[in-house]
């Protein structure tokens, strides 16, 4: 039932919001969360996005798959991006639909709790002096807001 | 069997993939670390911290004690930041 797709090109949330509902009646509730780009105060130009093609297109749909048995879902879309993306762009979109606001929240939030720590993306630095910089480290409380699903 | 690299776990070792002949005595995850330090010092500097890597097969996360028999691709690479 979930849609995923690991994509270079920006995606549209509202056109991904229009093609989950249109035509439904049975659903109540979305919550589209979108991850962006920042630029971390002006120090950078981008991030780029490693991805590990095949697991995580699969690591993805197993998270998905965990959302759909916890929460009675009507629609589940997640699209991740890869590459050089700039300050303002967006990166991950996860759309959750339900006939009720609760479980769409949630399964929202597990989602890219889920995610951060298990999707085999990484990002590195590129800062605005054209020097590329560090891989971004992976942080303790990403970790801490998986466990409470736990 | 392939190996695949990631992230700074490819740029230390210097490679994206590599086709290896498993010795006899390979069974885990681990010991597949354990011997591939021994290959040289870009592996030594790869897995120099053995706890931070982590590791799938054949697309799955998997830990450190995991078998590896049967295996068609082990990946390594660091804890992960998408999202």
């Amino acid at each position: 039932m979930s849609v995923i797709r690991i994509q270079a090109e920006p995606f549209d949330s509202a056109a991904e919001t229009e093609a989950l509902t249109g035509g439904r009646g049975d659903i109540g509730a979305t919550v589209a969360f979108t991850g962006f780009c920042r630029d971390e105060g002006g120090r950078l130009s981008a991030l780029e996005l490693e991805h590990y093609p095949g697991m995580a297109e699969a690591e993805i749909a197993r998270i998905a798959g965990d959302a759909e048995e916890r929460w009675p879902l009507l629609g589940l879309t997640v699209i991740h991006r890869f590459g050089l993306i700039r300050p303002g762009e967006p990166i991950v979109l996860v759309l959750a639909a339900s006939a009720h606001r609760q479980a769409a929240f949630e399964a929202a939030s597990f989602m890219m709790d889920y995610l951060k720590n298990r999707a085999p993306f990484w990002k590195r630095e590129h800062l605005t002096d054209g020097t590329t910089g560090a891989w971004v480290e992976a942080k303790a409380e990403d970790d801490a807001a998986m466990e409470r699903w736990i | 069997m392939k190996l695949v690299y990631f992230a700074w776990v490819r740029e230390r070792i210097g490679k994206t993939d590599e086709t290896i002949a498993l010795p006899e005595g390979i069974a885990t995850i681990a010991d597949l670390v354990r011997w591939l330090k021994t290959k040289g010092e870009e592996y030594e500097y790869a897995f120099e911290n053995e706890a931070v890597v982590r590791a799938a097969i054949d697309h799955v996360h998997v830990k450190p004690d995991a078998p590896i028999a049967g295996a068609r691709e082990i990946a390594f690479f660091p804890p992960m930041t998408g999202g």
